[in-house]
């Protein structure tokens, strides 16, 4: 099968989320990537997630490492030693892209900083994650998903309308490593043109700020702040989750105009309060928006959210159950779509793990093996890519550069 | 050098609001010529919603239109009528990518099955972005922003609160609609490249479900891989992490790391009762004593002082900033990721630009979101061949 960046070679330094699922990104496509940690040095999410609230023993039973770090290679390979440094640059003179996310200067004071690696490889394409960027008075600061999610401005308009800014997580980190990706391959396509590599520079946070330019919009027309508002829309009601049948069930429904409000009328059997003038158009809708949640939560509550769909969605209202991930990954849709894949990891055993978000017709995307092993393609990397004798990466392993 | 990575891509947009636009604005901003493609008077869904300055609603002044349609070509065109039809397929030959989001089923009606246009272009990539996907059972549902969020699973994950009793939440703003853009264009731009290594184009589904399900995929398969569901919890519950208010907001420190850990011992002033914290198990078994120190210590200090404090001993450290805040930001600000556009309706405008510098080929804000039907001269006579005696005709028959 066809895979749309087959050939291409990424050297990945990266570590947690946000550099690591850039590359996994690419790996979707067909591009090898190299993940390159040391036993000294090894990629944090290892050890502990944020996301899941754990930590793990060992270096290999983590099982958000096995699903961020998937596809891709695996050596073991001191970079803080001189002779681990000179062997990162051999890998990248066989590689096109680098993916690296230390503490902004890193990479520079082990000699692998962009200007070090462009002039081994001169066409290199040299992606550099960092929490706020790596020029600006703030360059050597530090964060993760949630702090991103702080900074950026998204979890001021996030939450409950009467309660406190929500931040969010590990979405913060796939969504910096999305613009990451993004940003790699519009490099990758003007070099396949020109010929000529670059740096790239991310900011986690700026790539979150980026989902929300309507919001800063707001504040340059208007000196305005925006706050939180739950579910709810400037301008659609009803357009919220309602409690349905069942343990914490609930539906979304959102309704645009008003052949769709006499559409959810008639579906949910024309009830005497929705013959109230004050409902009777979108303006006044939006102006009497708790009374019409209240209304419609009387409505839902009696049925469950897959017959609440149905019946909605029958007569063209949009409406979509708040799905829990047990009942996502039960759901016929996703099955039929074929969202998760079982995939066997020598330590942990079988995983699910989710497939690659796009259908592409003639390249499609793949994920084919959870995490590697921590030097598990040593003798591959070391031997068949560079050329190196068996006695040499035994004497470098020997000296724990190889390590 | 300043040029541009996409340089020489042509993108025809035929979608609208928010997803589709964002997909083909990341590739305008980026060098892309984008035609946009706009219904004859009506325009782009965005140009109905706001912001507008003064909240007065005005066509050519929402600043949700402005922000997601830089740098692209406006036309206005009705696809749905026969010489509107012609129109489309000659700028389906002009074009290498085509953004589109119509309904499962709608494009084949027009005549516009990527089948038959792959026969005119056979370069072509088409992008087609639903809210369910072009298969599966729920192929032909409806689903607005709000729906495809909770449907995705992201509504239970997002971390609001341990209060069940509450409803599951979206993100604020267009959040999760702009991240299929950003999502669809990463597709887009690995198609390109095969494109451009084998000559051929495709064909890319993208589900806006599917793709805000990736967001959250370690989350989502929980369940399956440790046998734990997790609803709405929020971060503090699991690392002890939390918003902590301030004297003038609220303030985050992440603590994942003993280096972290100890970074933040020292800008408390490394007091007395916190020894026993620097014991991992300890810790973890007592994070929520452990929290409320951090609490009480930084409840009588300013946001400022605590990030700057924090941040200089390798703490990793947020604060919580509201729009206002992160424009009035020296980090951004140097950085200049907010330019300054002057749009011909709406003034001088403060908007974001890209997360992303490329050394070789910067990210530029060159002309603002274009009026509605603004090139269609240029795009219809001067491209097309059409002349302007056509163009009168065209627009009396609401073709354009």
């Amino acid at each position: 099968m066809n895979s749309a960046l087959e050939g291409i070679r990424i050297a990945d330094f990266s570590q947690f989320w946000a550099g690591p699922y850039a590359v996994t990104l690419l790996t979707y496509m067909g591009a090898e990537a190299i993940k390159i940690e040391s036993t000294k040095r090894h990629d944090g999410t290892r050890d502990i997630s944020m996301t899941t609230g754990r930590r793990y023993a060992g270096l290999e039973s983590s099982l958000p490492f096995a699903e961020i770090c998937a596809n891709r290679l695996n050596v073991a390979l001191d970079i803080t030693k001189p002779k681990g440094a000179e062997l990162a640059k051999r890998i990248v003179q066989v590689s096109d892209i680098v993916v690296q996310n230390f503490t902004p200067g890193t990479m520079d004071r082990l000699g692998l900083g962009y200007e070090d690696l462009k002039e081994i490889k001169p066409d290199i394409i040299y992606l550099s994650s960092s929490a706020v960027g790596t020029t600006g008075p703030e360059r050597n600061y530090r964060g993760f998903a949630p702090l991103f999610c702080n900074q950026s401005g998204a979890s001021h308009i996030t939450g409950y309308a009467d309660g406190e800014p929500v931040t969010m997580g590990g979405k913060i980190d796939i969504l910096s490593a999305m613009t990451s990706a993004f940003a790699i391959l519009a490099a990758l396509n003007h070099r396949q043109k020109t010929g000529e590599g670059q740096h790239i520079d991310v900011s986690s946070t700026e790539s979150i700020s980026a989902l929300i330019g309507d919001v800063f919009m707001d504040y340059t027309m208007n000196a305005r702040s925006q706050t939180r508002k739950g579910n709810r829309d400037n301008i659609m009601a009803p357009h919220n989750c309602y409690r349905c049948k069942g343990e914490d069930k609930w539906i979304s429904i959102a309704i645009s105009n008003d052949d769709e409000w006499r559409a959810f009328v008639d579906a949910i059997g024309n009830p005497e309060w929705a013959k109230d003038g004050r409902l009777s158009d979108a303006y006044s809708r939006k102006a009497n928006e708790e009374e019409l949640d209240r209304l419609i939560s009387g409505w839902t509550i009696n049925h469950t959210h897959y017959e609440a769909m149905e019946i909605l969605q029958k007569a063209g209202v949009a409406a979509m159950p708040s799905f829990s991930s047990v009942e996502l990954l039960s759901d016929p849709h996703f099955k039929a779509r074929e969202r998760a894949v079982e995939l066997e990891h020598p330590v942990i055993g079988k995983i699910t793990m989710l497939t690659p978000p796009w259908k592409l017709s003639e390249t499609p995307a793949r994920v084919s093996s959870p995490a590697s092993l921590l030097g598990q393609h040593n003798s591959y990397v070391f031997g068949e890519l560079l050329g190196m004798s068996q006695e040499e990466i035994k004497a470098l392993a020997e000296e724990q550069v190889i390590y | 050098m300043a040029g541009k990575a996409l340089e020489g891509v042509r993108v025809l947009e035929y979608a609208s609001f928010v997803s589709g636009p964002y997909c083909s604005k990341l590739l305008a901003d980026l060098g892309a010529e984008v035609i946009k493609i706009e219904k004859p008077e009506a325009g782009d869904e965005a140009r109905k919603r706001g912001p507008f300055p003064g909240d007065i609603p005005h066509p050519e002044k929402s600043g949700l239109f402005l922000y997601l349609n830089t740098n692209k070509l406006g036309i206005t065109l009705n696809p749905e009528i026969s010489t509107g039809k012609k129109i489309f397929l000659e700028l389906v030959k002009w074009a290498d990518i085509l953004i589109e989001d119509k309904p499962p089923g709608g494009m084949e009606e027009l005549g516009f099955a990527y089948e038959s246009l792959k026969e005119i272009n056979p370069r072509l990539i088409t992008t087609s972005i639903t809210p369910f996907g072009e298969f599966g059972p729920y192929r032909d549902y409806k689903g607005y922003h709000l729906n495809v969020v909770h449907a995705s699973g992201s509504g239970y994950l997002l971390p609001t609160s341990t209060n069940l009793e509450r409803e599951p939440l979206k993100a604020g703003g267009h959040f999760d609609d702009c991240s299929c853009g950003l999502s669809a264009a990463i597709a887009t731009l690995g198609a390109l490249y095969w494109r451009g290594a084998t000559g051929s184009g495709q064909h890319i589904d993208c589900s806006k479900q599917d793709m805000i399900m990736d967001l959250d995929k370690v989350m989502l398969t929980i369940y399956p891989n440790m046998g734990a569901v997790s609803s709405r919890v929020p971060i503090s519950s699991v690392m002890g992490m939390s918003n902590l208010p301030c004297t003038d907001g609220y303030i985050m420190f992440a603590y994942m790391m003993k280096s972290h850990l100890m970074g933040l011992f020292d800008a408390m002033g490394n007091p007395e009762y916190l020894e026993k914290f620097r014991d991992d198990d300890y810790r973890d078994e007592h994070i929520q004593e452990f929290q409320q120190y951090v609490a009480e210590w930084a409840k009588d200090g300013t946001r400022e002082e605590l990030y700057n404090e924090a941040q200089k001993r390798g703490v990793p450290t947020g604060i919580v900033r509201s729009t206002e805040e992160v424009l009035n930001w020296e980090q951004p600000k140097a950085r200049e990721f907010f330019v300054e556009v002057n749009h011909p309706e709406a003034g001088r405008l403060e908007c974001p630009t890209a997360a992303y510098r490329l050394s070789e080929t910067p990210v530029a804000i060159e002309h603002p979101a274009p009026l509605l039907g603004e090139h269609n001269e240029e795009v219809y006579c001067e491209r097309l061949g059409y002349t302007r005696q056509d163009l009168v005709k065209m627009k009396a028959a609401g073709v354009i």
